[in-house]
């Protein structure tokens, strides 16, 4: 079986225009919704407390609000999740309560209305550790960037680790976007799936960036443009970029399906990753490298009197 | 051309093998065991204590299938939990309130493998259930508790030396004393200076007025905060000992934040009061003993009628255990002082006869009051308690030598270790400063294995996925990728064993993260040799330049998913931290598994064949053919 069966090289990189403004539309979207409606945070970075709590029959909602409210959080937010037994309560942090009594006082109450409610988990975050977490997070973002271009352009060159890095870059806020368009929360498993994808979806411009350095010290291809380059490049890396998405795909549909409610946005994160990963890393990074103006030059073998090894 | 020598078989296998052995422990499951541990510092786990436990195990009956000991306890492992319940009572009974029994679940791993220290990964608190709070301790609290302690000390240190002040007042972090003239100040300088090593001492002169100010010293600042954390997380250590917390987890993070874990605690309430209560010391006087005849308040009938239930009003009865035979003393009810008023304890040696000694120092009011006691009570006894749980414990009841004040020593019959035990109970019995809960997560038991499953689930589905494409779409290619796949996990969770990392959700995740992504290598092999075998090349010439080709291109793209895993683990924290070590570490297997073991098995299928016509890598589809 094989499924690409490709006799010439595609000419991407005639539509690299018309590729490049579908991703600044989607970007200029990303940060609008980012702008607009931003990122719903998760209690792991704006502090507060989340309850789960396990009903055994059906949850009464109006129940758990009222009881919540007559302890004073008017802002708290009671919803399903999962299942209809299942509740999930969220409250703000307040001023004056000691984290510690919170979920006992809220317990109690609940109590009150059903002695049957069970607590399943609960989650609270001071404000303080909330904003560190957030701020490790954008410190981890910021890294990782300028790991990744300084690698490449050791390896390669900087036009390759500039395109890149812009190109999965905008991956990550797209992701982003959709979190904040959507109104999912962005929590600290979303932030290490962000992460992670960053990291992978650089992996998918490298193999072509592999292509193309190889393909441009190949003696047989001299005659090729640098768009005819990049086309063969990207042409020839492509069963194997359907392929390997296709199996991470896998993997994460099987997390996103199975997982609980703990992984979901977790999985919905690489998905959206995933998936835009491979359009920029091929259709907006390799136009990136051409207009940035690559040659072949960029990419001669070093001489090999130059290596440090012939002086020792 | 496509041969591995020998030393390649033999370390791939080799290490496979390894990986096997670590990673069968995961698989034994666990099964219901008792830990004995001991409540106070001052007992340790010894032999004796071992050969105790077996003893009153064998004298109920109860059959156990293994017996372990380490730093925290003693484990003893039990066919079902119906026994386990049973040896618990008979245990708890027969050792009495000096141990912690706790009911706990130890893996049923074999000894031969605990023996080569292949054990099971321990299970994260999302995945087991139990308690996880993160505790700031208020460091301006502990500070200014010591500079106020100074404060005090200057004031007596000047009385004493009848040096005359104008005033000594605290603001903030710093002393200021007045004086009339230089004169005064100098000797006070060269008073303080000496008796107080710890403070800072500058002189500042104002409109006839002359200061003497005092601060900290850096040094003694960060010494000031080390120990406050270090007598904070000693203090937590043994008010968890008593919740019964088989493996309990209390550690600082980062300068003034500790973490506490507990796992299979349930009732978060009762952990939350048992982590904010303080314990305190009590100073008593011994009303009456029955040791020593030749010592005062010697009055064996008053004890006597103690025991028999009247003790003598305003005194009661109480044991003595510190010593190894429990001696029987009539305390009076008056508290001298408590242990609020007590600054600092420590181990240290009698010089004139070297034997070891606690040093205390007290701050300025309790040394007054002790001054003004002792010089009344030279040769009567002194009880100090520790009272916890509403239950006091004599900690030792010496006799006073000498008339003292906010600095003496404790001697008795103890060895040096027991005195650095005594000392830290001494200092344990308080919080060295506030603390405060930043953040807390409780996740229920049955949530725990609720999440064991879905993550294992998810993971198992997503691999039989690929496995299944990889063997149609690529033939015997796929096959050994698959294996190589296995492998790579076999060769992960090997490693995390060894490390006996903790195992949590989103390590779960990262696991079936890095197998849907390290196929990735297998893939690029294997399209570069469907590739060279499409531009014409021999099928074995096709499988050497494949793997060589590939290697560059799995090489820097591992690398740069390796970046963003390790800025994860410096940037990430609790749950995040345990996502980027798996992803960091599947990484690095994978490229060994999916280049050394797939080659090595290409290799021995192939490899040997002279003539090699065909490789079994499914249609390799030739644009070239077709044209014709």
């Amino acid at each position: 079986m094989e499924f690409f069966r490709i006799k010439r090289d595609i000419p991407f990189m005639r539509f690299a225009l018309i590729f490049n403004v579908i991703s600044l539309v989607t970007f200029a979207i990303a940060v609008g919704a980012l702008t607009v409606r931003g990122l719903h945070l998760g209690v792991d970075f704006t502090g507060g407390t989340v309850m789960e709590l396990k009903y055994p029959q059906a949850a009464n909602l109006g129940q758990v609000r009222d009881a919540v409210s007559k302890l004073g959080f008017t802002d708290a937010a009671v919803q399903n999740f999962g299942t209809a037994s299942d509740v999930l309560v969220r409250l703000p942090v307040k001023q004056g309560i000691t984290s510690a009594q919170l979920s006992e006082t809220v317990m109690a109450e609940l109590k009150k209305a059903d002695p049957k409610v069970q607590l399943q988990r609960v989650e609270f975050v001071g404000p303080q550790v909330g904003r560190e977490l957030l701020e490790n997070g954008a410190l981890a973002l910021l890294f990782v960037s300028i790991g990744i271009v300084l690698y490449l352009w050791m390896r390669f060159e900087w036009k390759f680790g500039v395109s890149a890095i812009i190109a999965n870059l905008h991956d990550v806020v797209i992701i982003l976007g959709c979190f904040a368009l959507f109104q999912w929360e962005f929590s600290l498993p979303v932030l290490a799936a962000v992460l992670a994808v960053l990291g992978y979806s650089v992996n998918e411009s490298v193999v072509v960036f592999d292509r193309v350095r190889e393909v441009f010290r190949n003696r047989r291809y001299r005659s090729m443009t640098v768009p005819q380059v990049l086309d063969h490049a990207i042409t020839a890396t492509m069963s194997r970029t359907i392929i390997t998405h296709g199996s991470t795909q896998a993997m994460v549909l099987m997390m996103m399906i199975f997982g609980g409610e703990a992984l979901f946005f977790f999985s919905v994160a690489l998905t959206i990753g995933i998936c835009f990963g491979i359009y920029s890393s091929v259709l907006v990074a390799c136009p990136l490298v051409m207009w940035l103006g690559v040659s072949s030059k960029d990419l001669e073998q070093p001489e090999k009197k130059a290596r440090p090894e012939a002086v020792v | 051309m496509n041969r591995y020598p020998l030393w390649k078989y033999i370390l791939i296998g080799g290490a496979l093998l390894v990986g096997l052995v670590y990673t069968i422990p995961n698989f034994f499951g666990e099964v219901p065991a008792v830990q004995v541990s001991p409540v106070r510092a001052t007992l340790k786990v010894d032999d004796a204590l071992r050969a105790r436990v077996q003893e009153i195990l064998q004298s109920n009956k109860i059959v156990s299938t293994g017996l372990y000991s380490d730093q925290t306890g003693i484990k003893v492992r039990f066919e079902d939990t119906e026994t386990q319940l049973r040896a618990k009572d008979a245990l708890q009974a027969a050792l009495g309130e000096d141990y912690v029994v706790a009911l706990n679940l130890l893996s049923d791993n074999p000894d031969w493998l605990a023996a080569i220290g292949a054990r099971p990964m321990y299970l994260g608190l999302d995945l087991r259930g139990g308690v996880h709070f993160l505790l700031q301790v208020d460091m301006r609290a502990a500070l200014t508790k010591k500079i106020e302690a100074h404060t005090n000390e200057i004031r007596s240190s000047l009385r004493e030396k009848r040096i005359q002040h104008s005033g000594v007042a605290r603001s903030g972090q710093t002393i200021t004393v007045r004086f009339r003239d230089t004169a005064m100040r100098d000797k006070a300088l060269a008073q303080l200076r000496d008796q107080l090593p710890d403070l800072a001492l500058t002189t500042q002169d104002d409109a006839g007025e002359f200061r003497l100010v005092g601060t900290i010293k850096p040094e003694a600042l960060t010494a000031t905060q080390k120990a406050a954390i270090d007598q904070n997380i000693t203090t937590l250590r043994n008010r968890v000992n008593e919740l019964g917390v088989a493996e309990p987890i209390i550690q600082q993070q980062g300068s003034d934040r500790v973490v506490v874990q507990l796992p299979g605690v349930q009732d978060t309430a009762k952990a939350k009061e048992i982590l904010g209560r303080t314990a305190t010391l009590e100073f008593r006087m011994v009303e009456a003993h029955a040791s020593d005849p030749s010592g005062q308040n010697y009055d064996p009938a008053k004890v006597q009628a103690a025991i028999n239930g009247a003790p003598p009003f305003g005194t009661e009865l109480m044991y003595d255990r510190s010593s190894e035979r429990s001696e029987a003393l009539v305390l009076s009810k008056q508290v001298i002082i408590t242990g609020d008023r007590l600054t600092n304890a420590a181990p240290s040696v009698d010089q004139q006869n070297n034997r070891p000694i606690v040093s205390i120092t007290l701050d300025n009011q309790g040394a007054r009051i002790m001054r003004d006691l002792t010089g009344q009570s030279i040769g009567r006894r002194m009880a100090v308690l520790l009272i916890e749980k509403g239950k006091a414990e004599i900690l030792t009841a010496p006799v006073i030598q000498g008339h003292f004040g906010g600095q003496f020593q404790i001697s008795g019959r103890f060895t040096s270790g027991e005195a650095t035990d005594l000392a830290l109970l001494l200092r344990a019995g308080a919080l060295a400063a506030p603390m405060e809960i930043i953040e807390e997560r409780t996740v229920g038991p049955s949530l725990g294995a609720d999440n064991i499953a879905r993550g294992f689930r998810s993971m198992w589905y997503g691999f039989a996925t690929i496995a299944v494409f990889m063997v149609v779409y690529y033939r015997l290619f796929g096959m050994i990728s698959v294996i190589a796949l296995g492998s790579n996990l076999l060769l992960l969770i090997a490693l995390l064993s060894m490390m006996q990392a903790t195992l949590t959700l989103p390590g779960i995740a990262a696991i079936a993260l890095t197998l849907g992504m390290a196929i990735d290598a297998n893939v690029l092999i294997n399209e570069r040799v469907r590739e060279e075998l499409r531009n014409g090349n021999s099928p074995q010439a096709s499988i050497t330049t494949g793997y060589e080709r590939a290697w560059n291109t799995i090489l820097d793209s591992n690398i740069t998913t390796l970046i963003a895993g390790l800025a994860l683990f410096f940037f990430g924290s609790g749950p995040i931290r345990g996502f980027a070590v798996v992803h960091c570490l599947g990484i690095m297997t994978s490229m060994f598994s999916a280049v050394m073991v797939s080659r090595g098995m290409v290799n021995l299928v192939y490899g040997s064949r002279r003539r090699l016509e065909k490789v079994s890598i499914g249609q390799v589809w030739k644009p070239a053919v077709q044209a014709k």
